[in-house]
C-alpha cells in the first residue's frame, strides 16, 4: 500500500503554544482519494484531536477551504495525487485569517465584510403576482457570480486583503456585483456608495490571485472591474 | 471543571434549530411576528440544502398546462399511498406561491425564452393523473439548492434574523410536555448554552448518513429524530429511506434525476436500456425506488457493468455538450472530479445511494409536532414544531418524488414559522425551567470528554454505516434485519464505553462526531425495528421475503419510541386519507 506524508499545521489555543507542524502518514486505500479523505483517516485512526471543517464533501458548502502546498483549495474536491510533491502534502489553514484551532480559522471578519455590501435583492417597484421576468441573456450575466460558496479561498489569497484590514476583498465584491448586475435589482446606487472608497473596489490592484484560488472557477477580478467601470460611469 | 464549561442562558421568543431551507424559511416567517433566533451546527449556507440539484416542484404551467391536483395525485401515488392526503393537498396547492415568493426574494432561476421560470421534467411527475408528460421542476441550472439556500440567507440578512452559528444542539427541553428551549454546545469556544424559548422549531435535516454509500453531507445524522426520541417523543416511519438510483460509483455523490429529465438513460453491461422493461411507461423517469431496484436487480442478475459487475451506466452525452454545459454544469464537474469521467463524451458509472429520509419527527399539516396522547394518536405537543427533512408530515409517505423536498421545506417552513410566531405572540411569559433542564445533554458531553480514550471512534462509525448498508439496504430480509439488530446492540455497548481523544473545548470535532454517532445509533435502532416489523414492501422499504404491498396489514404509519434500556418500542397510527377539499385518492396498485 502506498502512503503519503501529510504535514499539517497544528495549533491548540488551550496549550498557549505557537503553531507547529506535525507529520502523519496517510495510506492510499482507494483510487481518487481526496485530501479530506486523508484528514478523516488521520482523525479517525490516528489522532482524534485534529480539527478542520467539512460538511457536504462535494465542493458546494464551502466549509473546507485550506492552504495545500501554498495554494488555497477545498479539501473535499482535491485529489491527493494531484497535489502530492515527492510523497508529501503540506496543509495549513487559510492564510491571513485568525486561527481557532489547527485548520479552523475565524471567518467572522470575512463574513462581516460580505454582510456590509447588502448582498440581497433590493427592489422598489412592488412585485407582480407572478414571477418577475428576466431574459435568458440577462440571467446569463449572473453565471460565474451566483455560484460563490463563501469559502474565502480568494480573499485569503489576496495581498491587498492581508495588507488592509478594512478592504472588503474579492469575495464580498464578487457577491455585490452579483446583485448590481441582476436585471431585477434596484439597489445599485446605495451599494456603489459603499464601494466607492479606498477600502472598496479601488483597493484591488489586479494581482489576480483570487482568480487562481477560486475552486468554483469564478473570476472576482472581472467582477471588480465591472464595479470600477460602474463607479467611473457614475462620476462622468 | 474549566470555566468555559459553564452554562450561559439566553432568552428568545421563537427558536429555530437548523439553518437549511426549512429552518431559514421558518425563521423569516416567525421573525416577522416575534423575536426569533436560529442555531445551527454550521454557518447557514453550509447546510445540506446547498447540495440540492434538480429543482423545486410546482404546477406553474410555464411549459404546458399543469394543475396542483395532478401534482397531488403524483405525490400520493409516489408515496405508495403512505402519504397523508391533507398535508399533500396543502403542499401542492401552496407550491406555486412559495416558488414565486422565492423568485421575488431574488433566487436566480434559469429562464425560458419568454423570461419566465424554467421548468424541467422529473421522475414520477405527470400530467392528467398519470396520462401525460409534464415539466414541473423549477430549476436554477443544476444548483437549485445552492441558489435557494443563499437566497433565503440573504433575505434573513435583510430582515435581521439573529443567528448562533456553530452551536450544536444536545437536548430538547420539555416542561410537563410543553417545549421550552434547547441545550446547545458552542463548537468554536466550547461551553454549554441554554436557549430558553417560548417555542422551538426543529429543522435539523435527515439521517441518510447512517448508510455507507450516501449522497448526504457528513452532518446529516438524524439529530432531530434522535433528540425527540430521547425526550420521550416518537419518531415516525424511519424505516422508509430513499435510495436514489444514480449515486456516483465508489463515492455515493448524487447525479441528479434531472440528467434523466433532460434525456439521459441507464444501460446495463449488454447496452440494454433495462428500465424499458422494469417500467414500460415511465422508463428511466419512473419513481426512485423503482429505478433503484431496477439497477440492483441488474447487478444481482449478473448484468452489472465494470470488472466487478456492480454498477450501471448513465448516458447523457447524446444531448450534446452545449446543453450539458448550460443545464447540468454542476453534474459535469461532479462526474469529472469523483468518477474521472467527461460526461459529454462517456457514460457515468452509477449505483443506488442512500439519499433521503422519508421518516422523521411526526407533525400535522401545520408543522406542529404530534404524539399519542389525550387527543388521540395526533395530540399536539405545545410549542414544538418541525419542518423539512427532519419532519414527517407525512407528505412523502414511503417514497418521495424528486423536487418535493425543496417544496416541503418552503411550504412547511413557512407554515411552521407562521404557526410558531402566532403561538409565541400569544404566550405572555416563559415557562419556568426545572433544575434538571439540560442535565442529560451536559452529562453526555462530560462523559465523552472526561472518560479515558481507549479506542478511536472512526472505525465504529464506519462499521455501523457498513452494517446498515449490508443488512438494511435496497433489499431487506428477516434474517438480515435480525442479524443487524444483534450488531447494533454490540455497537451501542461499545459506544457506551467510548470517550473522545480530544479533551479540549475549542472546535472539538471529535466530540461533535461522537455525539452524532450516539444519535445515529438511536436512529438505526428505530430503522431496524420498524423494518423488521413491517412485513410488506412499500416504496423505499422492500422486503425480499414479503415482496408485495399489504394494505390490510400495513397501510399505517410506524411510531418508534426509545425505551430506557436502549431498546425500541413500536406503535402505529392510521394514514390520513381525507384531503382538505378534493376527493380521496383511493388505494390502487402502483405501476409506472
Ligand atoms: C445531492 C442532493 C441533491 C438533492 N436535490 C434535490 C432536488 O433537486 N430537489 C429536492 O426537492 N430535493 C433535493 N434533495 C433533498 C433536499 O436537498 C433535502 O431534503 C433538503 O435540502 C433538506 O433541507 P432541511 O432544511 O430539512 O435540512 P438541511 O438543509 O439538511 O439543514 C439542516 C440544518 O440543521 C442543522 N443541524 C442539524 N443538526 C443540528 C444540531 N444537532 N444542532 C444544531 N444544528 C443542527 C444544520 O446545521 C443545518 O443548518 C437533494 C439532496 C441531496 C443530498
Ligand atoms: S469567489 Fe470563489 S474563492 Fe471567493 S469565496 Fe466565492 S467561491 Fe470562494
Amino acid at each position: 500500500m502506498q502512503s503519503v506524508t501529510f504535514t499539517i499545521l497544528r495549533y491548540d489555543p488551550a496549550g498557549g503554544g505557537e503553531p507547529r507542524y506535525q507529520d502523519f502518514q496517510v495510506n492510499i486505500t482507494k483510487p481518487g482519494m481526496m485530501v479530506l479523505d486523508g484528514l478523516n483517516q488521520i482523525r479517525w485512526e490516528q489522532d482524534g484531536t485534529l480539527a478542520y471543517r467539512r460538511s457536504c464533501r462535494e465542493g458546494v458548502c464551502g466549509s473546507d477551504g485550506v492552504n495545500v502546498n501554498g495554494a488555497n483549495m477545498l479539501t473535499c474536491v482535491t485529489h491527493i495525487e494531484e497535489v502530492a510533491r515527492k510523497g508529501r502534502v503540506v496543509i495549513q489553514p487559510l492564510p491571513g485569517l485568525p486561527l481557532i484551532k489547527d485548520l479552523v480559522v475565524d471567518l467572522e471578519d470575512f463574513l462581516r465584510k460580505y454582510f456590509t455590501v447588502k448582498p440581497y435583492l433590493i427592489t422598489r417597484a412592488p412585485a407582480p403576482d407572478k414571477e418577475r421576468l428576466q431574459s435568458p441573456a440577462e440571467r446569463r450575466r449572473l453565471d460565474g457570480l451566483y455560484e460563490c460558496i463563501l469559502c474565502a479561498c480568494c480573499s485569503s489569497s489576496c495581498p491587498s486583503y492581508w495588507a488592509d484590514p478594512e478592504y472588503l476583498g474579492p469575495s464580498a465584491l464578487l457577491n455585490v456585483w452579483r446583485f448590481i448586475d441582476d436585471s431585477r435589482d434596484e439597489g445599485a446606487q446605495e451599494r456603489l456608495d459603499i464601494l466607492d472608497d479606498h477600502h472598496g473596489a479601488w483597493r484591488c490592484h489586479t494581482i489576480l490571485n483570487c482568480v487562481e484560488a477560486c475552486p468554483k472557477g469564478l473570476n472576482p477580478t472581472k467582477a471588480i472591474t465591472g464595479i470600477k467601470t460602474a463607479l467611473l460611469k457614475r462620476k462622468f | 471543571m474549566s470555566a468555559s464549561m459553564n452554562l450561559t442562558t439566553h432568552r428568545v421568543g421563537a427558536l429555530v434549530v437548523g439553518a437549511g431551507g426549512a429552518g431559514l424559511r421558518a425563521a423569516l416567517e416567525a421573525g416577522r411576528l416575534v423575536d426569533t433566533a436560529v442555531i445551527s451546527q454550521v454557518f447557514p449556507t453550509r447546510s445540506h440544502t446547498v447540495s440540492a440539484q434538480g429543482g423545486i416542484g410546482a404546477s406553474l404551467s410555464n411549459v404546458e398546462h399543469d394543475d396542483w391536483r395532478y401534482h397531488m395525485y403524483d405525490t400520493v401515488k409516489g408515496s405508495d399511498w403512505l402519504g397523508d392526503q391533507d398535508a399533500i393537498e396543502f403542499m401542492c396547492r401552496e407550491a406555486p406561491s412559495v416558488v414565486i415568493e422565492l423568485e421575488h426574494m431574488g433566487l436566480p432561476f434559469s429562464r425560458m425564452d419568454d423570461g419566465r421560470i424554467y421548468q424541467r421534467a422529473f421522475g414520477g411527475h405527470t400530467s392528467k393523473f398519470g396520462k401525460g408528460e409534464v415539466h414541473r421542476s423549477c430549476a436554477a441550472a443544476d444548483r437549485t439548492g445552492h441558489a435557494m439556500l443563499h437566497t433565503l440567507f440573504e433575505e434573513c440578512l435583510k430582515q435581521g434574523v439573529h443567528f448562533y452559528n456553530e452551536f450544536y444542539t444536545l437536548e430538547i427541553l420539555l416542561q410537563d410536555g410543553v417545549a421550552c428551549g434547547v441545550l446547545a454546545w458552542d463548537m468554536v469556544r466550547g461551553g454549554f448554552h441554554l436557549f430558553h424559548a417560548k417555542a422551538v422549531l426543529l429543522a435539523t435535516g435527515g439521517y441518510a448518513r447512517v448508510f455507507r454509500t450516501t449522497s448526504n453531507a457528513h452532518i446529516c445524522t438524524g439529530d432531530g429524530a434522535a433528540l425527540c426520541m430521547r425526550a420521550g417523543l416518537p419518531s415516525q416511519d424511519l424505516e422508509f429511506l430513499q435510495f436514489h438510483p444514480t449515486g456516483i460509483y465508489g463515492a455515493g455523490n448524487l447525479i441528479t434525476e434531472a440528467v434523466r429529465g433532460e434525456g439521459g438513460y441507464l444501460l446495463n453491461c449488454k447496452d440494454d436500456r433495462f428500465m424499458e422493461v422494469c417500467a414500460p411507461t415511465e422508463k428511466d423517469l419512473a419513481c426512485r425506488d423503482v429505478v433503484s431496484r431496477g439497477i440492483a436487480e441488474e447487478v444481482r442478475g449478473g448484468r452489472g457493468c465494470g470488472p466487478q459487475g456492480d454498477y450501471a451506466l448513465l448516458k447523457i452525452d447524446h444531448i450534446g455538450k452545449d446543453k450539458i454545459m448550460e443545464r447540468l454544469p454542476g453534474i459535469w464537474e461532479l462526474a469529472m472530479v469523483f468518477a474521472g469521467v467527461d460526461c459529454t463524451k462517456e457514460p457515468i458509472p452509477v449505483v443506488p445511494t442512500a439519499h433521503y429520509s422519508m421518516g422523521g419527527i411526526p407533525t400535522d399539516r401545520f408543522a406542529r409536532v404530534v404524539t399519542p396522547g389525550d387527543d388521540g394518536a395526533e395530540t399536539v405537543v405545545p410549542g414544538l414544531y418541525a419542518a423539512g427533512e427532519a419532519a414527517c408530515a407525512s407528505v412523502h409517505g414511503a417514497n418521495r418524488l424528486g423536487t418535493n423536498s425543496l417544496l416541503d421545506l418552503m411550504v412547511f417552513g413557512r407554515e411552521g414559522g407562521r404557526q410558531m410566531g402566532e403561538y409565541v405572540a400569544s404566550q405572555s411569559s416563559w415557562l419556568d425551567l426545572s433544575e434538571s433542564a439540560g442535565s442529560a445533554g451536559m452529562a453526555e458531553v462530560r462523559r465523552l470528554l472526561n472518560g479515558p480514550a481507549q479506542r478511536a471512534m472512526g472505525p465504529l462509525m464506519e462499521q455501523l454505516r457498513l452494517d446498515m448498508e449490508m443488512h438494511c439496504g435496497v433489499f431487506r430480509t428477516e434474517s438480515d434485519l435480525r442479524e443487524l439488530k444483534g450488531k447494533l446492540a454490540g455497537h451501542r455497548a461499545a459506544f457506551a464505553n467510548l470517550s473522545v481523544q480530544d479533551k479540549g473545548l475549542a472546535y472539538n470535532l471529535d466530540l461533535i462526531e461522537a455525539l452524532e454517532l450516539g444519535h445515529m445509533l438511536d436512529v438505526c435502532s428505530a430503522i431496524a425495528e420498524g423494518a423488521l416489523a413491517r412485513r410488506e414492501s412499500r416504496g423505499g422499504h422492500y422486503r425480499d421475503d414479503y415482496p408485495r404491498r399489504d394494505d390490510a396489514g400495513w397501510h399505517k404509519h410506524t411510531l418508534a419510541f426509545l425505551e430506557p434500556g436502549g431498546g425500541v418500542g413500536l406503535d402505529y397510527k392510521p394514514v390520513r386519507m381525507q384531503p382538505l377539499t378534493v376527493d380521496s385518492i383511493a388505494l390502487a396498485e402502483r405501476k409506472y
